[in-house]
């Protein structure tokens, strides 16, 4: 549903004659599936045709009349042409007089066929006459325009529609606001039509109509309405009101009151879900550390690079694949969580396995790691940024209402955090993979008498934490510049989300890594980001000097490892 | 008849030391007379470049010896040195800029050309001062000294050991980078501070002020190694490393671990402020991009390669690693990172003591360095 409206939304943007091949195929493919919304897919091509032709023609009697056939048949191109013949971009060619949409382009004219929505070249702009209005055939064509869509079956079409009159209250508009107002099943639309109701009522002579708009408008998160209430309390240069009575001053003011409530409620929500993204973010990066810091006690600073080599599998998956972007993502996220697993196992056998128990080495020697990954991405890729593509279905907002609306990629974000999240901890819980991992990490000695192979145990964990990076730079990949650097600058930030939540313990690195993000969103608007994301540091710091073991720290004996 | 004062004995006791110190001077006195005493052109001439680089290596080295104190003798893995380091170049940068008066594309008598371009009235309050020498200098002590007292206090205390403090310690630079990015932070934002024309009266690019510079970070090296020296074999030294082997025990034994770790670490800061105020002239800027948590980590593999646990050592791995930068770099700057990734990886698998360790394993009549475990 969502999604069509998307589309629709697209079908609405000008089709210029100027517009690129890529835009050409995207209006022939909404075009077809505009037609494939409608039964009678023949017959209503010829009216449509028809109509057309009858809009050849210097008589504005009959271009009206055309307008009126071409409304009635309700072809997926009506509004589009209707549209170009609004702002005059609407042509007849004089010898056989077919209608064209057409661009001037120097002396000539850049022609599109209104039928099929493709490109028909360009031709000498001296064999084409304009297809002219007047006022008053303007004036039809808006009302018919927007009554147009406010017929539309999708009650988001028509919600668009009655919030694009909004912006431009006349009495046109009013009028056709009240026409509709009746019809209107779909709550969202009837509210949103009230509302523009409502504003115009402002306007009204009588003190007791405005009274009844403004208490109406209480609770809108219209900004419109807000801008009009605001101006009735304001008071001009001269002291005066430019509203009369008191009473609907009174009203007014209780209204912003309330709608002031109102809107800094939404943006705490607001503030709140970018928080929680931006958490969910820094816990992705931060989970697979948390595995192999918070297990196995070692220090990789190569997990940073191991995200990186995820985000860069999404873009080469994009490359081989170039015509399902929609799929490349969820192909990407087992190939990079064995891209990058892959290369942490060889991590951990080359080296890892030698400096066990040698923490500060495995910083050192995994940093270096890091390097030479860096250095190998660059002779690959070269040190400029990569462009990911994002899916379709990941991009555009889910609008809930006039005062919050939410992207899709930050909410997916936090829907595949979830996910790695319960997986992880079903493996780490469930699986006898998982039972051996933690028997490993509470006492290696024990494990391996009681015949754990330890050293393969080793080697998995730490696959397991670099595959967790993998997966997490795909989704890095949707949300930041993917580069060589991509990796530097999420590893402390990892680091500090690991050690706040509490090392081998993976639901402190959940809770760490979300509050670490809600109080970073709450600062920025008082602070800015960087400042921001400094005092976040500074806090950090000081917080771990109060409880150096994290929020949930280990206890017992593995505590003192 | 053991020598009871260790101010004689760190002189005759060690090899490596001995070797640091003949190096030192002759480096000190040979470098400035090939400068100076022989003109362009001749085959012996040393060139500004050349000199200004041996320079800076200098204080490169001072910085490992500050480092190698800290990790080497105390255990302490730092990953904010650099912030030190970086913290004395602005102290240093500061009296430089104030230095250049109405010479400034501005020429706005007070203000450095960056306040004058963000359209600032006023000299910031944490400016005053750095105007005269004495108090530039002071502060390149102070603020790296109060800013270790103040973290290692809190941190020391609270027994934030081991990795958990590497990772504060890279967290602390890495905020202090983000802090001195910013315009308004009164900094210069990302350009730093640069276009130094004076110091101490004397035109900072003219040869002899670079001779000048030259002895001085010889001299601050040669001074620092021998107060860290002094240190090591003190009592309090020996503490020190006794804190470094055996955390708990030494607290058991009674004494206050956090004293000794919190003043050795202030020291060390202190030595890596002044390593960044004599680098600053000599390179002629100073940025933020000096805070970057990567570069603190080189500086730990300066002394990893070199051998930590001997300030020679240090001093070693801080030229070589260097100089084999200057060369990479140069020569082949795509082969660098590699270059010094598997540095980082070779030294902590094979040499866990360093170019110095496997200089000892060749030479077995000697005495043994001292056992080193993290």
């Amino acid at each position: 549903m969502v999604r069509r409206a998307t589309v629709r939304r697209m079908d609405r943007r000008e089709p210029k004659a100027n517009a690129g091949p890529q835009r050409t195929w995207w209006l022939v493919l909404l075009a077809i599936l505009g037609m494939l919304a409608h039964p009678a897919l023949a017959a209503e091509s010829t009216s449509f045709e028809q109509a057309l032709g009858n809009l050849a023609t210097t008589s504005f009697k009959q271009k009206e009349r055309a307008i009126g056939e071409l409304l009635d048949v309700r072809h997926a191109n009506t509004r589009v042409v209707l549209n170009a013949l609004l702002e005059g971009n609407l042509y007849y060619r004089k010898s056989d007089r077919r209608v064209f949409i057409a661009a001037a382009q120097d002396a000539n004219l850049r022609l599109q066929d209104p039928l099929t929505m493709s490109a028909a070249g360009t031709a000498d702009a001296s064999e084409y006459t304009k297809i002219t209005t007047n006022n008053q055939l303007r004036k039809a064509l808006k009302s018919a325009l927007a009554g147009f869509d406010l017929a539309d079956p999708d009650p988001d079409v028509r919600l668009a529609a009655v919030n694009e009159l909004l912006r431009s209250l006349d009495a046109d508009s009013v009028s056709i606001l009240r026409a509709r107002q009746s019809a209107e099943t779909n709550d969202a639309v009837r509210t949103a039509i009230h509302t523009g109701l409502a504003i115009a009522d402002l306007d009204s002579e009588d003190a007791a109509v405005r009274l009844a708009a403004v208490e109406q408008l209480e609770g809108s998160l219209n900004p419109e309405a807000f801008n009009r209430l605001t101006a009735i309390v304001a008071r001009s240069d001269d002291g005066s009101y430019a509203e009369p009575d008191e009473r609907v001053r009174t009203a007014a003011r209780t209204a912003l009151a309330k709608i002031d409530n109102w809107r800094s409620f939404y943006s705490t929500l607001e503030t709140l879900f970018f928080g929680l993204s931006l958490g969910s973010v820094l816990v992705l990066a931060a989970i697979g550390l948390a595995i192999t810091f918070g297990v196995m006690g070692v220090i990789n600073m190569a997990h940073g690079e191991l995200m990186m080599l995820g985000a860069y599998t999404t873009y080469v998956i994009q490359l081989l694949m170039p015509q399902y972007i929609g799929a490349s993502v969820l192909v990407a996220i087992p190939v990079a969580f064995v891209v990058a697993g892959g290369v942490g196992v060889l991590i951990e056998r080359g080296i890892v396995r030698f400096l066990y128990g040698r923490p500060l080495e495995t910083l050192l020697a995994t940093f270096g790691v890091s390097l030479v990954l860096q250095q190998i991405v660059r002779d690959l890729f070269t040190a400029n940024n990569r462009p990911v593509e994002t899916p379709a279905w990941m991009a555009g907002s889910l609008q809930i209402n006039e005062a919050l609306s939410i992207t899709y990629n930050r909410l997916y974000v936090v829907l595949f955090m979830l996910i790695v999240f319960v997986i992880l901890q079903l493996v780490l819980k469930k699986t006898s993979l998982g039972l051996k991992v933690r028997a490993v990490a509470q006492n290696r000695a024990m494990a391996k008498s009681m015949g754990v192979r330890t050293e393969w145990v080793d080697a998995l964990t730490f696959g397991l934490g670099s595959g967790i990076a993998g997966v997490a730079g795909v989704a890095l990949s949707q949300l930041t510049n993917v580069g060589p650097n991509l990796g530097q600058t999420y590893i402390i930030d990892s680091f500090m989300v690991v050690v706040f939540g509490g090392v081998g313990n993976l639901w402190g690195t959940l809770i760490g890594g979300m509050s670490l993000g809600v109080v970073n969103q709450a600062l920025e608007p008082y602070a800015g980001a960087v400042l921001a994301k400094i005092l976040v540091l500074i806090a950090l710091i000081l917080f771990i000097q109060r409880r150096p073991r994290g929020l949930f720290p280990q206890k017992g004996r593995a505590a003192e490892g | 008849m053991p020598i009871s004062n260790p101010a004689i004995r760190f002189l005759a006791s060690e090899r490596g030391t001995q070797v640091f110190l003949a190096l030192l001077l002759t480096v000190g006195v040979a470098v400035p007379i090939l400068h100076l005493a022989f003109p362009e052109g001749s085959a012996l001439h040393l060139s500004t470049y050349t000199m200004t680089l041996i320079g800076k290596y200098m204080t490169y080295a001072l910085l490992a010896i500050a480092v190698d104190l800290v990790w080497g003798y105390c255990g302490i893995l730092s990953l904010g040195h650099a912030a030190f380091f970086a913290l004395g170049g602005y102290a240093m940068g500061m009296y430089l800029m104030r230095q250049i008066g109405t010479r400034g594309v501005y020429g706005d008598p007070v203000l450095p050309d960056f306040m004058v371009f963000l359209n600032w009235k006023e000299l910031p309050w944490f400016w005053y001062g750095f105007d005269m020498f004495w108090f530039a200098a002071l502060m390149v002590i102070i603020v790296p000294g109060l800013l270790a007292l103040a973290f290692g206090w809190l941190a020391f205390r609270s027994r934030v050991t081991g990795v958990y403090l590497s990772i504060i310690t890279q967290a602390l630079t890495y905020a202090l980078m983000l802090a001195f990015f910013r315009n308004d932070m009164g900094f210069g934002g990302n350009n730093g501070l640069t276009d130094f024309k004076d110091i101490l009266g004397a035109n900072i690019n003219a040869p002899g002020t670079r001779v000048a510079l030259f002895l001085a970070s010889a001299l601050a090296l040669g001074l620092g190694y021998l107060a860290c020296r002094y240190i090591t074999l003190s009592r309090a030294g020996r503490v020190v490393q006794a804190i470094r082997d055996a955390e708990s025990r030494t607290r058991f034994i009674g004494y206050r671990v956090e004293s000794y770790k919190l003043w050795v670490f202030a020291f060390s800061a202190v030595l890596a402020g002044i390593a960044g105020a004599l680098y600053v002239p000599q390179v002629g800027i100073i940025n933020p991009s000096e805070f970057q948590p990567i570069n603190s980590i080189e500086i730990v593999i300066w002394v990893a390669v070199g051998g930590r646990g001997t300030l020679y050592g240090a001093v070693a791995g801080a030229v070589l690693v260097n100089y084999a930068k200057t060369y990479f770099t140069a020569a082949i700057p795509e082969l660098w990172l590699y270059a010094l990734g598997a540095l980082f990886v070779i030294v902590t698998l094979f040499l866990p003591k360093g170019v110095v360790g496997l200089a000892d394993r060749f030479a077995p009549r000697r005495p043994p360095v001292q056992a080193v475990t993290a």
